[in-house]
């Protein structure tokens, strides 16, 4: 039993971080531009295949650098040449953009690499077990992993709270035309925001490409998700995002382990449920099956209950 | 719906009455014409023609009662294929009752579907409308994950991966119709169709209706006003799941098969770029937007497994380029259409035509190439594009390619100006037109 609690919680830490990795950007583009950013799975993924591909080439390590560097050149382009021009139709415009553009991605990546799957599998440089817990070994690729995202918290939260850039961000948050009024080149900021964020995506792309399948259809996988800590974690807030993460993180890979349904409950409770008894299905689901629908859960209770999430500070 | 030239009226003028009804709705009298001809019309005539009639149909439906929610309400969904799916699933359940034995005849089933979607349009919408704007469209993409990951938790329902199958033939006959033809499944998706979308049509005039565009225009102003904007777009919401539903009874009828893609994100999206490329600022461009993709889809998709890419550009670039949609760049002409200038207009557009096509040929042929190499590499690398022959491991067919592609791209970019320069006198034509119309 301690076992599964201690290796429950080990991996929902694991897998906390990695959605905190991916989600971090679009919590600054999101809270920032109030844009609905589609793509961002999309960055996450391309950064997946631009270190796969670099890894062929030059290395594992010099591509852990510039996979996520192409990302952000990558967004800044979308940002300068894309988003700019729809954003004088309007949010919904915007939101439809990078809706298309998550389409087009996953349909370039697929002309570029194929449908199937590559072989982006733990290079040989991280790949040894770290430390060892119950006889089973903690790969080292998870460490890294996990020293990455808390490096991307410390550099981002100091960035936005010690830097002049962070402060004229946070000020662009919450009051955009003012900060603009001020003579800040608030176009500029977006841009800078845009492709950071999409950095840090493809940067979690390198480290979570070879812990997920790098295949087109990652980015639909991650996407939804990734939108659910936003908006738990609460807008623009960095720190809610680190919570939402691994609220999610934990929740789920303990969901995952529980094998009860609510047919349990109910005998446990002395209630007699048969066959025969209304919505029977509906009891008998175990706990762990339901664990993929817990994020989305979670999410539509939020938004209901609290809009502004757990830390935000104003609507989204 | 405003095209009425073809319409041949019941003029047997027995009385005035009659003729008035005809001439309100002569319209709907013409679309009911076309949509009666059309399966006998050659090229349709054909059951492969029939059900590409058939799907249009029903993706008509769904994407017009997208627009109620989108286009009419402002409230952006990307789950609105749940209550196409729901609905889809109550009608085939209702199908399958049929098949044991319940004596109602198959045109009503979507009326089952009808109330599926109804119902779950009631029971989330409750929740989902009380916010507007982002949280609403967060919201709903919340919900459709939610409801296609329990569509795979419940298989005695929905059947899971496989779906839930049913036959439209073992069901009491009607006036001996026994739907084994596409022919007959057509026109029952044709009348309810166009049932459909009158009443859709209809209700964007009642009151309610028009309070739906003031929701989505000025929510504060409507408050202040008095309405209660969460009921409107609740009914709003319930009204488009309705509809929905229909859609998918009808679907559940011309695949008698209902699977969980029927609820998947895929569906929803595939719906949200039909009303946008139709254009949802006008009640037909969703139909516009349906009829072209469920084309598209089924023609391209034949010739080129890159079919997907090629939807995505042609989204991204009416993003960009075209923010009201197809129906939106028709409309843009009416006002110019009977100038002088006009001529000029069409004039820049054949010339500017030309070197766009190059430029698209260029794409196109790096696209396929690419694909080809990736996706297909079992096919080889020698393949027929445009009727030449041309092989994807020699540099010259990709070297080929990327001139087309730039040199189009530069002309193309030249071009624009005579299209810019033959609009202005066209418009300045029909302002100074309307303005010498205007004074007495």
């Amino acid at each position: 039993m301690l076992e599964l609690i201690t290796f429950s919680l080990l991996n929902g830490i694991v897998y906390g971080l990695l959605l905190f990795m991916l989600s971090s950007g679009l919590t600054l583009i999101f809270g920032m531009m109030g844009v609905l950013n589609f793509a961002h799975a999309s960055m996450f993924m391309l950064g997946a295949y631009f270190s796969y591909q670099l890894g062929r080439w030059i290395g594992f390590w010099p591509a852990l650098v510039i996979a996520p560097l192409l990302c952000g050149l990558v967004g800044a382009g979308i940002e300068r040449y894309g988003l700019r021009h729809v954003h004088k139709s309007g949010h919904v415009a915007e939101i439809l953009f990078t809706f298309g553009l998550a389409y087009l991605i996953e349909e370039l990546v697929t002309m570029v690499w194929g449908r199937n799957a590559v072989a982006n599998s733990v290079p040989q440089a991280i790949d040894f077990p770290l430390f060892q817990l119950f006889d089973s070994n903690f790969p080292a690729y998870k460490g890294l992993m996990m020293a990455i995202s808390v490096a991307m918290f410390v550099f981002l939260y100091l960035a936005l709270k010690r830097t002049r850039i962070g402060l004229i961000i946070q000020a662009a948050l919450t009051h955009p035309q003012m900060v603009g009024a001020l003579g800040h080149d608030v176009p500029g900021v977006f841009v800078l925001v845009f492709a950071v964020g999409s950095a840090l995506a493809g940067l979690a792309g390198v480290i979570g490409g070879f812990m997920l399948l790098t295949q087109p259809t990652l980015a639909h996988a991650v996407g939804p998700i990734v939108f659910v800590v936003v908006v738990v974690g609460g807008l623009g807030s960095l720190s809610g995002a680190l919570i939402a993460s691994m609220l999610i993180g934990i929740l789920q890979t303990f969901a995952v382990a529980v094998d009860y349904s609510m047919l349990d409950l109910f005998r446990a409770l002395g209630i007699a449920v048969t066959r025969a008894t209304p919505l029977y299905d509906f009891y008998s689901i175990k706990v762990a099956t339901a664990a993929p629908i817990v994020p989305y859960l979670l999410l539509v209770l939020m938004l209901i209950v609290r809009p502004r999430g757990l830390l935000g500070k104003r609507d989204v | 719906m405003s095209d009425g030239s073809i319409v041949t009226m019941p003029s047997s003028a027995s009385t005035a009455a009659a003729s008035r009804w005809a001439h309100k709705y002569r319209a709907w009298l013409a679309v009911a014409v076309v949509l009666l001809i059309l399966p006998h019309v050659p090229g349709m005539n054909t059951d492969f023609g029939r059900s590409l009639l058939s799907q249009m149909g029903i993706a008509a439906v769904f994407a017009l009662s997208f627009n109620v929610l989108f286009g009419q309400t402002g409230l952006l969904s990307f789950g609105h294929a749940v209550y196409f799916g729901l609905g889809g699933y109550a009608a085939i359940h209702f199908l399958r009752a049929i098949n044991h034995g319940l004596p109602i005849p198959v045109p009503l089933v979507p009326l089952a579907g009808a109330a599926g979607g109804l119902l779950f349009g009631i029971l989330f919408g409750s929740v989902t409308t009380r916010r507007a704007g982002t949280i609403f469209a967060l919201i709903s993409l919340g919900v459709g994950e939610l409801v296609y990951a329990a569509t795979f938790m419940l298989p005695g329902y929905f059947g899971g991966e496989e779906g839930i199958t049913a036959s439209r033939t073992r069901a009491p006959h009607l006036f001996g119709l026994d739907f084994g033809s596409q022919l007959e499944v057509y026109y029952v998706i044709a009348s309810w169709a166009l049932v459909a979308a009158f009443l859709m049509h209809a209700f964007m005039r009642t009151p309610v209706g028009r309070m739906c565009n003031a929701v989505r225009d000025n929510p504060e102003r409507a408050a202040f006003v008095g309405y209660n904007t969460q009921h409107v777009r609740f009914v709003a919401f319930a009204v488009a799941g309705l509809f929905a539903g229909l859609a998918g009874g009808l679907h559940a009828i011309n695949y008698e098969i209902v699977a969980a893609d029927a609820v998947s994100a895929l569906r929803s999206g595939t719906v949200l770029m039909m009303a946008y490329i139709g254009g949802a600022g006008h009640f037909a461009g969703p139909i516009i937007g349906a009829v072209t993709l469920t084309w598209l889809q089924v023609s391209l998709s034949g010739y080129t497994p890159a079919w997907l890419l090629y939807l995505g550009l042609f989204f991204i670039v009416i993003i960009l380029f075209a923010p009201g949609g197809l129906a939106g760049l028709i409309m843009m002409h009416a006002p110019i259409v009977r100038t002088k200038a006009f001529r000029g207009v069409l004039r820049a557009y054949a010339i500017a035509f030309v070197p766009a096509i190059v430029m698209g040929i260029g794409a196109a042929l790096l696209i396929e190439m690419s694909y080809r190499l990736s996706t297909q590499p079992e096919l080889g690398t020698t393949m027929r594009l445009f009727w030449v022959r041309m092989d994807a491991a020699t540099p010259w067919a990709w070297i080929a390619a990327v001139l087309l592609l730039v040199v189009g791209f530069q002309i193309s970019r030249r071009t624009w100006r005579y299209v810019a320069a033959a609009w202005t006198r066209a418009s300045d034509e029909a302002r100074t037109r309307t303005s010498a119309a205007g004074t007495p």
